[in-house]
């Protein structure tokens, strides 16, 4: 290693022809105006959102939605946030979010565990069972779920429908049932990272599979978990389709599907859909400026391997 | 690692094969292992292989959903000749698929390249730009058939009022069914080309730099150094961004919901799928047999690129 790059760094000097970084002053500025206004136009609909969001509807009207003047506050976002009742769809995504996320998880790294650190001879085809479960559109499976959710009963206490059909645990469960798989391979592929040599030296030491899993692996484990965490959070807080059609009850919806049974009830204007989509994208726009390294190192942890 | 090995080192004997490994497992941990990887498989296999299988047995079907089991009448291939001859929406929600995926092809994923390999260039701001193209990812395809309403609605939205297009000649993006696919289309790209660029620029980061280096002291140019280095070292992610563009275009459903439910211009497979079990048209047989056409042309890539990836795993 050292000697190669020592070689390296001699071949340079020796010749002074310039690596592939360099290119004309020109041809650089012209990237840059490019990037500029690529980026420019990639911020626009969100910058056009927030200007409308924050123009009362009078004024657009009158003015017309590109227009300078007028009046400018916050009285869009909370017409939107009090009328309907935003605090209460945020709290049916946490309710869903958070348990489906932890379980996700939980199960994932268990199979990953087991597929990674051991050889049994069905690991192959175990992978091969939640990979592609999770590749799968989630519509080719819908007919059927729909029939077995209104069919599989639960106690009252459980749900409020008396079975898993327009309950919070069969959000839950699907979304968990439909994640592991990616999370499993994912945390499969960083598990056989770590020497085989830490987990066989706990075994004769007597530590029982569990402990090793739990107090060894796992705290290995914490990057990785993190991304998917926040890759999980933003994926399972975005859905869409599980929550539209497993749950009837509009009142019982996430955020992310209620928002579409409140169009045109509560928000009649674009200037109140504007500051409704920007209110439920801040849990996603928190991710993007806090845990952005997290969310892309999730979304290439997954890519790399496979 | 060596410390590790260093402090089994007095305990064990030396080192044999893993089988022997293995049979030392004591029974209970068997059991916690069977358990571990036995409760999330019945999990996913309850709720997704059962169903998927179950998708297929129905299409062979005809049954309201209504009444126990006794109630399925079994009608053979009839509801496949029925999707193919006499319903009206399946040859439109195929050609919006298809249009789907050649943008997707031939839109977001090489700008996504294009903007991965002039982001990956050491140039000042790569950050700033990188973070800003990728924005749109984190946010919800539902959420981004609202921003389409916003930008595209003819009165209210961005682009018409922008062209002077609001008041009169107004030109109807969200209602005519030849040019709402199209205003779709642009939003999704919006949020595609970011991911894409993402994978890419992973990729591009475990290329070997001397390899660059080594094609630049032999006189390549920039063009001969990507064509002949830097794509075929990109084969893996060039995979999974093939596979990426063919699910996400199967997959796409949000979007058109939340615009008009999938209708008008709009309609998708993954449409036709959910409507045939939302709402009063509840026909368990006829929306299987589209699930399981969806399912057929999905596993018909899904399968490959998975055997080939293991294939891959295993060689190295």
């Amino acid at each position: 290693m050292t000697t190669l790059t020592t070689e390296r760094t001699g071949d340079r000097a020796a010749a002074p022809a310039p690596g592939p970084q360099r290119t004309p002053r020109t041809k650089r500025a012209a990237l840059h105006v490019f990037l500029v206004g690529t980026c420019i136009v990639w911020l626009l609909p969100l910058l056009y959102a927030l200007y409308t969001a924050l123009r009362p509807y009078a004024d657009t009207q009158r003015d017309g939605y590109v227009s300078v003047g007028g009046h400018y506050g916050f009285g869009n976002f909370t017409a939107a946030w009090d009328q309907a009742r935003l605090p209460h769809y945020f709290w049916n995504s946490v309710i869903i979010t958070v348990p489906a996320l932890v379980i996700t998880l939980f199960l994932a790294s268990m199979v990953a565990f087991v597929v990674a650190r051991f050889n049994f001879k069905i690991n192959i085809a175990l992978l091969l069972l939640f990979t592609a479960g999770n590749l799968l559109p989630q519509q080719a499976i819908i007919t059927p779920l729909f029939k077995m959710y209104q069919l599989i009963p639960l106690p009252d206490w459980l749900a409020a429908s008396g079975k898993l059909d327009d309950s919070f645990i069969g959000l839950i469960l699907i979304n968990v049932a439909f994640q592991t798989g990616f999370c499993a391979f994912v945390l499969s592929n960083y598990m056989r990272t770590i020497p085989k040599e830490l987990g066989e030296a706990a075994l004769v030491d007597g530590a029982s599979a569990w402990r090793q899993y739990w107090q060894l692996v796992m705290p290995l484990c914490r990057p990785v978990l993190a991304a998917l965490a926040t890759l999980e959070f933003t994926w399972i807080y975005n859905d869409f389709f599980w929550a539209t059609v497993l749950m009837q009850t509009g009142d019982n919806r996430p955020i992310t599907a209620a928002l579409n049974n409140l169009q045109g009830q509560f928000f009649t204007n674009n200037n109140l859909i504007s500051a409704a989509a920007l209110i439920v994208a801040v849990p996603t726009l928190v991710v993007f400026f806090a845990l952005q390294k997290q969310f892309i190192s999730g979304l290439t942890l997954g890519a790399n391997k496979g | 690692m060596t410390a590790v090995e260093g402090a089994a080192a007095p305990r064990t004997t030396p080192p044999k094969t893993k089988r022997r490994k293995l049979r030392q497992l004591t029974v209970r941990d068997r059991v916690i292992l069977g358990l571990m990887a036995g409760i999330p498989t019945l999990i996913t296999v309850a709720f997704v292989w059962v169903p998927a299988l179950a998708s297929i047995v129905l299409s062979f079907s005809s049954w309201s959903g209504f009444g126990d089991f006794s109630t399925i009448q079994w009608v053979g291939t009839e509801n496949y000749k029925n999707i193919f001859t006499i319903y009206p929406p399946f040859d439109p929600a195929i050609q919006h698929n298809l249009i789907w995926l050649a943008v997707f092809f031939l839109v977001p994923a090489p700008f996504g390249l294009f903007l991965a390999t002039q982001l990956d260039k050491q140039i000042r701001f790569s950050r700033i730009y990188q973070s800003v193209l990728f924005l749109p990812v984190v946010l919800s395809m539902a959420l981004i058939g609202f921003m389409t309403e916003l930008i595209f609605s003819p009165t209210q939205g961005l682009i018409n009022n922008l062209t002077g297009h609001a008041d009169h000649h107004v030109i109807d993006w969200m209602g005519n069914p030849h040019l709402n696919i199209w205003a779709v289309m642009i939003m999704a790209c919006w949020r595609q080309a970011g991911y894409v660029m993402v994978l890419y620029l992973a990729g591009l980061k475990s290329v070997d730099p001397s390899l660059k280096e080594a094609a630049a002291l032999d006189g390549a140019n920039g063009k001969q150094t990507f064509r002949h280095v830097v794509w075929p070292a990109l084969r893996p992610i060039n995979v999974v961004v093939l596979v990426i563009t063919i699910i996400e275009s199967l997959r796409a459903f949000d979007i058109v919901y939340v615009i008009n439910k999938g209708t008008n211009g709009l309609e998708l497979l993954s449409v036709l799928v959910t409507d045939n079990i939302v709402g009063e048209a509840s026909r368990i047989g006829f929306g299987s047999a589209l699930a399981t056409i969806l399912l057929v042309i999905s596993l018909a890539f899904i399968v490959p690129y998975l055997i080939s990836m293991f294939r891959e795993d295993e060689r190295g």
